[in-house]
C-alpha cells in the first residue's frame, strides 16, 4: 500500500481517470442532448464503434488526422439520421433501434476490417502523424521545476492533468457549451419542450421532427468525437469491439448525472476513476483494516452499474425521465 | 407503432415480415458483395455448411437450442409489455445456479435426479435475477430496458469475481471450474440417438436439452394463450389501462412476465453447460441474450415463429462458421451484421413498408374486385 502515498502514484490515476473519462463524457453529453429532446438513444455503443472504425480506417488509408476525423464525424451523423429516420419520422421504437445499431456496427465493423486490413478486424498501427499529440508537456516540466512544492504539484498536477491531448480538454469544455446550448439559448429551450411536451412545441408552430433531427445531429457527431478519441488517442488502432460497453456506461452515467450535462460529468469522473482504480488496483492487497486480501477489482468495475441501478430505484435522490422520452410523436391525432 | 395503416391479416402478419427479412438479407448481400464475394455462392455454401450434413444439421440444432431459450425469454416479456434486455445476464446467471448444484452434488445423485435439480436451479436463478429489475420497475418505477442492461454488466463481473476468487479448480491456469461428474452431463443427442437404435450419428454439441427447449416453446405458447393467467399477462402488454380496467393487478403481471422470461434465459446454461462445456467457465452465453431479441422479433414473438427463427439463427451461425473456414475473407461477423440488419428492419423500421404495401394491395382490389366477386354485382 506505499503507493497510496506517492504523488507519482496519484498524478498517474488522476491522469488515466482523466483519459477513460474522455470518451464516457462525450457520449454521455450525445445522450443527454437526444434524450431531453425526447429520443432514446441505446445505440451510443453502436455510433461511437463505427466511428472509431471510420477514423481508424480512414487514418491508414490516407495519413491524415483531419480526414480520419471527418471520417469518423461523417459515420456518426449517418447513423444518427438513420436514428431520426426511423424513430422520429417513422416512430420505430427507439429501444430497438439502439439495439440494432449496436448489433451492425460490431459486426460490420470487423467484417469491412478483416475485408480491407487482413489483421483479423484490426486496422494497422496508425502512424504518428494521424495521432493526437499531447498538450502543456512544458508546463508540466515547468512546474517540476518549481522550488520546494515542484516535485508534488508537478506529479499531481503536471502529470495528472496536463499533457493530455486536444480532445480532452475539448471533451471537458464541451460540458460546459452543452450546458448553455440548452439551457441558455432558444434552441437549447425549444428542444427540452421537445423532450416533456411535443405537442406544445407543436402548438407553438415549431417542428418536433426537425428539433429532434437537430438534437440527433449533435447526438451523432458527439459519439464521433468519442469513437475518434478511441483511436486517434487511446489505441494505437482500432481493434474488434473496442468500446466493451463504454456507450452503455456512459448511459448510465448520463442517468446518474439526471439528464443534466454538467451532473453527467461528474459522474463520468466517478465512473472513470472507478474504472481506472481497478485496473492499478489489480492484485494489491487490501490494507490490513479491511482483512487483507486481494481488492476485489470486480466488485468496483460492477460499482458504476450498481450505483445506477440504485439511483433509478429512487434510493439515493430522484433521477426523472424526461416526459415524452420515447414517445414518437404523431401529429394528426 | 401506432401509424393507423389498415392491412389485411395475411399481408400483417405473413407477407410484411417476409419482406422486411428480404430487406436485411438484401443490404447484407450488398456488403458481401461490397467486400467482393459472390453472395450467391456465399448463401450455397451457408446452405451447405448448415444442412449438408448430419453434423451440420446437428450443429445448427445445438445453436437454435439456446436462441429458442433467449428468444422466448424476450417474447414472454414482451407481452407483458415490457422489454428484456437482460437475457445476456438472466443467462450468465442461471447457468451459475445450474453450475454451483451440481459442483455441490454430482457426485451423490443420479443423472435422473441431477440433471431435472439442475434444470431447477438454472430457471430459478435465472428468475432470481430478472426479479430485481421486475421488481423495481412494479414498485420504484424505475425503467426495466435501463437496469436489465445494467444487470447484465453485474452479472458479467459478479460470474467473474466468482470464478476468479471462489470456483477455479485450485492450480489450473484457466478460469474454469472442475468438469462435472457425468451425472450432472446432458447426454449428447448421438448419445441418445444411439439407445433408440439410430447409429452412428456424428458425435457433436448438440444434447438433449433440445427437447427440453422445444418443451418450453410449447409451454409458453399453452400458457400465453390457454391459461388466464396468459391472458391477463398479454392483456397487461397490449393495453395497461384496459387491464387496469379489468381490475388485472400490473405489479403481479410484471414479476410474473420477468420471471418466467428470466427462467427461461436461464435455461441457456443447461444447454452450453451442462450439454457442452461441462463445467462452469466465463464468456459461454456470447451474445446469445442478444440474439434472442433478433430471434424473437422474426418470429414475431409467437413459440412457433421463435423455433423457426431459432432454426434460422442456428443455421447462420454455423453456415457462417463452416464458411469462414472455406473463405478467409468471410467472418463470423457477418452473421452479427446481419442479425443487427434484421433486428433494425423487422424490428425498428418494421412498419415503414406498410403504408406502400397497403397502396399497392389497395391498386390490386380494386382491379381485381369485379373479376373476385362476381356474384355480388349481379345480385
Amino acid at each position: 500500500m506505499d503507493e497510496l502515498i506517492s504523488s507519482v502514484w496519484w498524478g498517474g490515476l488522476i491522469a488515466s481517470t482523466l483519459r477513460v473519462s474522455v470518451p464516457l463524457v462525450l457520449c454521455a453529453l450525445a445522450a443527454t442532448i437526444s434524450e431531453r429532446a425526447g429520443v432514446i438513444d441505446l445505440g451510443l455503443e453502436g455510433k461511437m464503434l463505427m466511428s472509431a472504425f471510420a477514423a481508424a480506417a480512414a487514418g491508414a488509408a490516407t495519413g491524415s488526422l483531419p480526414l480520419a476525423l471527418l471520417a469518423a464525424l461523417a459515420v456518426g451523423l449517418a447513423l444518427a439520421m438513420l436514428h431520426g429516420y426511423a424513430c422520429v419520422s417513422h416512430s420505430g421504437d427507439q429501444v430497438v433501434l439502439g439495439m440494432a445499431l449496436s448489433m451492425i456496427a460490431s459486426g460490420l465493423s470487423v467484417v469491412l476490417g478483416i475485408a480491407w486490413f487482413h489483421q483479423g478486424g484490426q486496422t494497422p498501427p496508425l502512424p504518428d502523424s494521424v495521432r493526437l499529440a499531447p498538450w502543456g508537456l512544458g508546463l508540466a516540466a515547468a512546474l517540476q521545476r518549481l522550488p520546494l512544492v515542484g516535485g508534488v504539484l508537478g506529479n499531481l498536477v503536471g502529470g495528472g492533468l496536463l499533457g493530455h491531448n486536444l480532445l480532452v480538454y475539448g471533451a471537458l469544455a464541451l460540458v460546459p457549451a452543452v450546458w448553455w446550448l440548452l439551457y441558455r439559448t432558444r434552441f437549447g429551450l425549444r428542444l427540452r419542450a421537445t423532450g416533456e411536451n411535443p405537442a406544445m412545441v407543436d402548438a407553438a408552430g415549431l417542428s418536433v421532427a426537425a428539433l429532434r433531427y437537430g438534437a440527433l445531429a449533435l447526438n451523432g457527431l458527439l459519439c464521433a468525437l468519442a469513437g475518434g478519441y478511441l483511436v486517434l488517442a487511446q489505441n494505437p488502432s482500432f481493434v474488434p469491439n473496442m468500446t466493451a460497453g463504454r456507450g452503455y456506461m456512459a448511459l448510465a452515467a448520463m442517468i446518474f448525472g439526471k439528464w443534466h450535462p454538467v451532473s453527467a460529468l461528474w459522474a463520468c469522473l466517478l465512473f472513470g476513476f472507478l474504472d481506472a482504480a481497478a485496473i492499478r488496483l489489480q492484485g494489491v492487497a487490501l490494507p490490513a483494516v479491511l482483512g487483507g486480501g486481494a481488492v476485489p477489482v470486480q466488485a468496483i468495475q460492477a460499482l458504476p452499474y450498481v450505483l445506477t441501478v440504485v439511483l433509478l430505484a429512487g434510493f439515493i435522490g430522484r433521477s426523472r425521465a424526461p416526459a415524452a422520452l420515447g414517445l414518437p410523436y404523431l401529429k394528426d391525432r | 407503432m401506432n401509424q393507423a395503416v389498415e392491412l389485411p391479416r395475411w399481408l400483417d402478419v405473413v407477407v410484411l415480415p417476409l419482406i422486411n427479412l428480404l430487406l436485411a438479407l438484401l443490404v447484407c448481400a450488398l456488403v458481401v458483395a461490397g467486400i467482393g464475394l459472390n453472395p450467391l455462392q456465399v448463401l450455397g455454401l451457408l446452405v451447405k455448411g448448415a444442412f449438408g450434413s448430419a453434423s451440420g444439421i446437428s450443429y445448427t440444432l445445438y445453436y437454435a437450442t439456446t436462441f429458442i431459450f433467449t428468444g422466448l425469454a424476450v417474447a414472454v416479456a414482451f407481452h407483458g409489455g415490457l422489454f428484456n434486455i437482460g437475457g445476456e445476464g438472466q443467462a450468465m446467471v442461471g447457468g451459475l445456479g445450474a453450475s454451483l448444484l451440481a459442483l455441490w452434488l454430482d457426485s451423490r445423485l443420479p443423472a435422473p435426479l441431477m440433471l431435472p435439480l439442475m434444470v431447477v436451479g438454472g430457471a430459478l436463478a435465472g428468475m432470481a435475477w430478472a426479479a430485481v429489475p421486475a421488481a423495481l420497475q412494479a414498485w420504484r418505477g424505475s425503467h426495466v430496458v435501463i437496469t436489465t442492461i445494467m444487470f447484465n454488466f453485474i452479472a458479467s463481473a459478479l460470474l467473474a469475481y466468482l470464478l476468479v476468487n471462489v470456483l477455479k479448480e485450485p492450480g489450473s491456469m484457466t478460469v474454469e471450474t472442475r468438469a462435472f461428474a457425468e451425472s450432472a452431463q446432458m447426454p449428447g443427442m448421438h448419445t441418445a440417438l444411439a439407445w433408440l437404435g439410430i447409429a452412428p450419428w456424428p458425435s457433436t454439441p448438440l444434447n438433449l436439452s433440445l427437447l427440453l427447449a422445444i418443451a418450453c416453446a410449447l409451454a409458453v405458447w399453452l400458457f400465453l394463450w390457454r391459461t388466464r393467467a396468459g391472458y391477463e399477462l398479454r392483456v397487461v402488454g397490449f393495453s395497461p389501462p384496459a387491464a387496469h380496467y379489468a381490475g388485472i393487478r400490473p405489479k403481479a403481471q410484471i414479476m410474473l412476465a420477468m420471471a418466467i422470461s428470466g427462467a427461461l434465459a436461464g435455461l441457456v446454461g443447461i444447454n452450453e453447460l451442462a450439454g457442452v462445456q461441462h463445467r462452469l467457465l466465463l464468456d459461454y452465453v456470447v451474445g446469445a441474450g442478444f440474439t434472442g431479441i433478433a430471434v424473437s422479433l422474426i418470429g414475431r414473438n409467437h413459440p412457433l415463429g421463435i423455433v423457426l427463427a431459432a432454426l434460422l439463427f442456428g443455421a447462420l451461425f454455423q453456415g457462417g462458421a463452416e464458411l469462414s473456414f472455406e473463405i478467409p475473407a468471410f467472418s463470423r461477423d457477418m452473421v452479427t451484421t446481419l442479425q443487427g440488419l434484421i433486428v433494425l428492419f423487422s424490428g425498428a423500421m418494421a412498419r415503414i413498408a406498410a403504408p406502400l404495401l397497403a397502396r399497392i394491395y389497395g391498386a390490386l382490389a380494386q382491379r381485381w374486385r369485379p373479376r373476385l366477386q362476381p356474384g355480388v354485382s349481379h345480385g
